[in-house]
């Protein structure tokens, strides 16, 4: 064995990878639930690919055959109901994971420097999955695949000048039609899949050039000669990581980490399973029961709603009466996200440490953006479309008062090391 | 942080009880108490379905074999008894109506059913079977109270005998109106009205099956899935504290 390792770590670096990314990588020692997130969207990501090859197998990517095969699927396919349901539930639970890794990295100051680039990829990363989302979930062909395409394709339609032309090149059809499905496939199961796995290996790659930040938001590396040798943790890391710096406060992510997100995992597939067993449709969120039945380009339904991890950005585009400002303001949205680790100037990355205006600011933030998802899936009354305005308007005022704010925040002070 | 989720779960909960009034639908749905361990009971509606409803509505996501498989029925028995257009065992329960003449007859093409109840749900099938009533204003004489101008004759009126809707006078917004309350038959029908329940409740409870012929596997395969991961939780647990001795504090 020790023989085998040492012949191919002599050809490709097995053993040095596994170290510095592994069990030799140091990560604070206080991390709490929040951190689990990234590791099960991983877990996600797998199920996503390996239940996707399975499903490609008997799918029928026609116009005539899609929504017969995926009923195939389901009943003549020995537990093709099980793949397919691991498929759909591991869309929404890729979004639920994300979207509270994102919210844990608001809360900790994660984007902030020098983690501008690592919170630009997570970004890339939701994008390309958003898209990946939408494609899939075309493909079953019923009658919310096909008019929530048609809704969310004619939003392009609202760019001046180029609008039309441009709808007409991602339908490659006047309508919705066979030509589209076929091309939602391609990028489906191909084209996007491998760019959000190249976008999660520069995500992580990233990360380990930076190191994680925790809850504290107070950094582990210390500069070199500055602690004592009783003060270092009694553990063994990467000279990589020790060459340049003194490493306080830290495990290495192989065992202890490894462990500890098994445990976040089997409490994961707790609700994961729930949901796959005994409540596929999860009330018509995951799967919308108009979604049962076949495509029908002459009957539109009565409402049409987007699956629920796409509504807080519906709403804010309904909220708009003039259809392009509605379509900047969603794209806006995101856009604002990105620009995260340039709209905070503040120096205090942790929650805890920041201003009771702060915590405000991003609880009501945080509070707007599952009232948007609420609205989106509500008919745009004149009550509901009059909520959507002002939860739009406090979503992009959290963007807003940060960027005064945190220049000249009141902070508590940051101690020097994890105390905890 | 304690103070913070607080916060938030308030909040949500306010917007919760302010947003969340959604429109009425006009007519109650009665609960279909289905029950898919009940094997007499979807076997009668299998019955009632092959009778009366594949005529005009094919099945065409299911088999036959499957059907007769997972509801008990021998295989032999099932193709003398209820398989009436010369089909195969393993083939797909489709009917031979074209979709033009329906289209020509009733206005519409008449829907497949086997994933209606994905679609419409239990209570609203129930129901629907069961609010038919007569409307002369309608093509076929008979009208729905859950389904306005529906295209589709009361194909189980002979079962039911003749429905009236009957109405009473309420006060809504300052004005007298007619509020539906309910079907009355003339007791023309071959079954009784709770006869009638029985029966369309025994067809609710097949096209509920149909609609997720593995429902019941996938329960019990649940809770054989629950029983490893608490397993599993327990020893990733134990061995997560283990570790984390190690771990000064």
């Amino acid at each position: 064995m020790k023989n085998l390792i040492a012949w191919f770590d002599e050809r490709i670096p097995m053993t040095k990878t596994w170290n510095i990314h592994l069990a030799q990588y140091p990560a604070p020692k206080n991390f709490n639930f929040w951190y689990v997130f990234g590791a099960l969207a991983m877990l996600v990501l797998v199920n996503q690919i390996l239940t996707g090859i399975w499903l490609t197998m008997n799918y029928v990517p026609s116009a005539e055959g899609a929504f017969a095969s995926v009923e195939y699927i389901m009943r003549d396919v020995d537990y093709g109901w099980l793949l397919r349901y691991m498929h759909s539930t591991g869309a929404s639970a890729f979004f639920v994971v994300v979207y509270l890794h994102m919210f844990r990295g608001m809360m900790y100051g994660s984007y902030q420097k020098p983690r501008e680039l690592l919170w630009v990829f997570g970004m890339l990363i939701f994008l390309v999955l958003m898209a990946e989302a939408f494609m899939g979930y075309l493909l079953p062909w019923g009658q919310m695949s096909y008019w929530g395409a048609q809704v969310i394709i004619s939003l392009f339609g609202a760019i001046p000048i180029i609008g039309d032309d441009l709808t007409l090149w991602i339908r490659g059809d006047y309508v919705i039609s066979g030509a589209t499905l076929n091309r939602f496939f391609a990028l489906h199961v191909i084209a996007l899949p491998l760019v959000l796995v190249i976008l999660v290996f520069l995500h992580i790659i990233a990360l380990h050039e930076v190191g994680s930040n925790n809850p504290e938001g107070v950094p582990i590396k210390k500069k070199k000669g500055s602690v004592s040798e009783e003060e270092k943790p009694n553990f063994k890391f990467h000279e990589r990581f020790t060459k340049k710096y003194d490493i306080v406060d830290s495990i290495p992510f192989y065992p202890y980490y490894v462990v500890k997100d098994l445990v976040g995992v089997g409490i994961f597939l707790f609700f994961f399973c729930y949901v796959i067993f005994f409540a596929p449709a999860m009330g018509g969120l995951f799967l919308e029961p108009p979604n049962f039945e076949p495509a029908n380009p002459l009957k539109t339904p009565e409402h049409i709603a987007p699956v629920w991890y796409f509504t807080p950005f519906y709403a804010i585009l309904r909220a708009v009466p003039d259809k392009l400002l509605g379509v900047i303001l969603m794209f806006g949205a995101i856009v604002a996200l990105f620009l995260l680790p340039w709209l905070d100037r503040g120096k205090v990355r942790s929650i805890r440490y920041r201003s009771g205006f702060h915590k405000l600011n991003l609880t009501i933030f945080a509070v707007s953006f599952v009232a948007l998802g609420y609205l989106g899936l509500k008919p745009a009354t004149e009550v509901y479309t009059l909520f959507s305005r002002i939860f739009t308007f406090l979503y992009f005022a959290f963007f807003v008062l940060l960027f005064f704010y945190s220049k000249n925040e009141n902070t508590k002070p940051v101690p020097e090391r994890i105390t905890k | 942080m304690k103070q913070f989720l607080k916060t938030t779960l308030l909040v949500a909960a306010t917007i919760w009880s302010v947003a969340g009034f959604a429109a009425d639908p006009t007519v109650p749905l009665d609960e279909a108490k289905v029950d898919l361990h009940d094997k007499a009971s979807l076997q009668r509606g299998a019955q009632l379905f092959m009778n009366y409803c594949l005529g005009c509505h094919s099945m065409e996501y299911q088999r036959y074999n499957r059907t007769f498989n997972d509801l008990g029925i021998p295989l032999e028995l099932g193709m003398e008894n209820l398989q009436f257009t010369g089909e195969k065992v393993g083939d797909l329960i489709t009917n031979a109506m074209p979709t033009e003449a329906a289209e020509n007859w009733f206005g519409t093409a008449a829907p497949d059913l086997t994933l209606v109840s994905r679609v419409r749900g239990a209570d609203w099938i129930y129901t629907y079977l069961r609010t038919f009533y007569v409307d002369e204003s309608r093509p076929f004489g008979v009208n729905n109270a859950v389904f306005p101008n529906v295209g589709m004759p009361h194909v189980l009126q002979e079962l039911q005998g003749v429905p009236r809707k009957t109405t009473e006078e309420r006060m809504i917004d300052g004005e007298m109106q007619d509020v539906y309350v309910g079907i009355k038959t003339d007791g023309s029908g071959m079954l009784s009205e709770s006869e009638y329940d029985q029966a369309m409740l025994d067809l609710t409870n097949f096209l509920v099956y149909t609609g997720e012929p593995m429902l019941l596997e996938q329960r019990r395969m649940g809770w054989y899935v629950f029983g490893f991961l608490l397993v599993f939780t327990i020893l990733a647990w134990l061995l997560k504290r283990e570790f984390f001795k190690d771990v000064k504090k």
